[in-house]
């Protein structure tokens, strides 16, 4: 089915986990500041605990429990599909660009696009349509005219 | 306490992760992939977290301090300049080349799929190359 030229994949879409499971990002994110005044932006996070930055303990928790998250899913439950698209050299790009690229843009998924866009900061505004925009056509280009 | 909160909030948003799809690059590269067979589910996930998120931080804006006494720590800048868009589409581009951002690279690496590491040990030398770069420039 197609709409506007958009063939939408209709097998893969899950549109009631997606929503749960971003009420429980955005549940997370909520008491984080709530409780501990600070953004849940991931990238941040990561950069200032490698940096030793203010509030150490406090981020490195959070991080813990971010990596802990696999496991504890795996007390109750099988994992969901872990799949990917990419070799070795590619994830070692993709890597060196996602660690360059947040952190001289201030943020990533997290930070920009569910903790900015919700208090609508304009710098995570343009830095969420900045990314994403980039991710459409990096997509694009790869899948669509390089590769088939 | 604030530590037991901040562990809590690190889990729940991993949990949130897995469930919501986004730890599955495959299925985030069809997120990004509007002229293939599009699966718009992540979008979703933005919607669900901005409806859940948004009045707590609207709430948190105004605050001082956190309810267990913690300064209220919310970015107040505003303007626009090359490093963030820059940045940013440098970051956009490696999400698009692999289908991983920070927050479900560090959800999953712990599952067991040796890919992640490498993507993990890469990302965070990126970012150890912009604390140097940093350093250097402020010297």
């Amino acid at each position: 089915m197609s709409i506007d030229g958009v063939a939408i994949d209709w097998l893969n879409f899950t549109p009631w986990s997606s929503l749960a499971g971003g009420a429980l990002i955005g549940l997370a994110a909520s008491l984080f500041v709530l409780f501990n005044g600070r953004i849940a932006g991931i990238s941040g996070l990561l950069g200032s605990v490698l940096e030793g930055g203010e509030g150490r303990a406090e981020k490195g928790l959070f991080l813990l429990g971010l990596l802990l998250a696999p496991l504890v899913w795996g007390l109750f439950s099988v994992l969901p599909t872990i799949e990917f698209q990419s070799g070795w050299l590619g994830l070692l790009v993709a890597g060196l660009l996602v660690g360059v690229g947040t952190r001289y843009g201030s943020g990533c998924t997290s930070g920009h696009g569910v903790c900015g866009v919700s208090r609508l900061s304009p710098r995570s505004l343009v830095a969420t349509f900045t990314f994403m925009a980039a991710g459409f056509v990096t997509v694009f280009v790869l899948r669509h005219l390089l590769g088939g | 306490m604030r530590k037991l909160t901040a562990l809590l909030a690190g889990l729940l948003f991993g949990i949130g992760l897995l469930l919501a799809g986004m730890a599955n690059p495959t299925k985030v590269l069809g997120f990004l992939d509007l002229a293939g067979a599009w699966d718009p589910s992540l979008a979703l996930v933005m919607v669900g977290a901005i409806a859940v998120a948004a009045g707590p931080l609207a709430w948190a804006k105004g605050r001082a301090q956190s309810l267990l006494g913690a300064p209220m720590q919310i970015p107040a800048k505003r303007e626009l300049d090359p490093r963030l868009i820059g940045g940013s589409l440098v970051f956009g581009i490696g999400w698009g080349i692999a289908g991983i951002c920070p927050g479900p690279a560090l959800a999953i690496l712990l599952s067991g799929h040796w890919q992640v590491s490498v993507f993990v040990l890469a990302m965070l030398a990126g970012m150890l190359l912009f604390t140097a770069l940093e350093r250097r420039r402020s010297h």
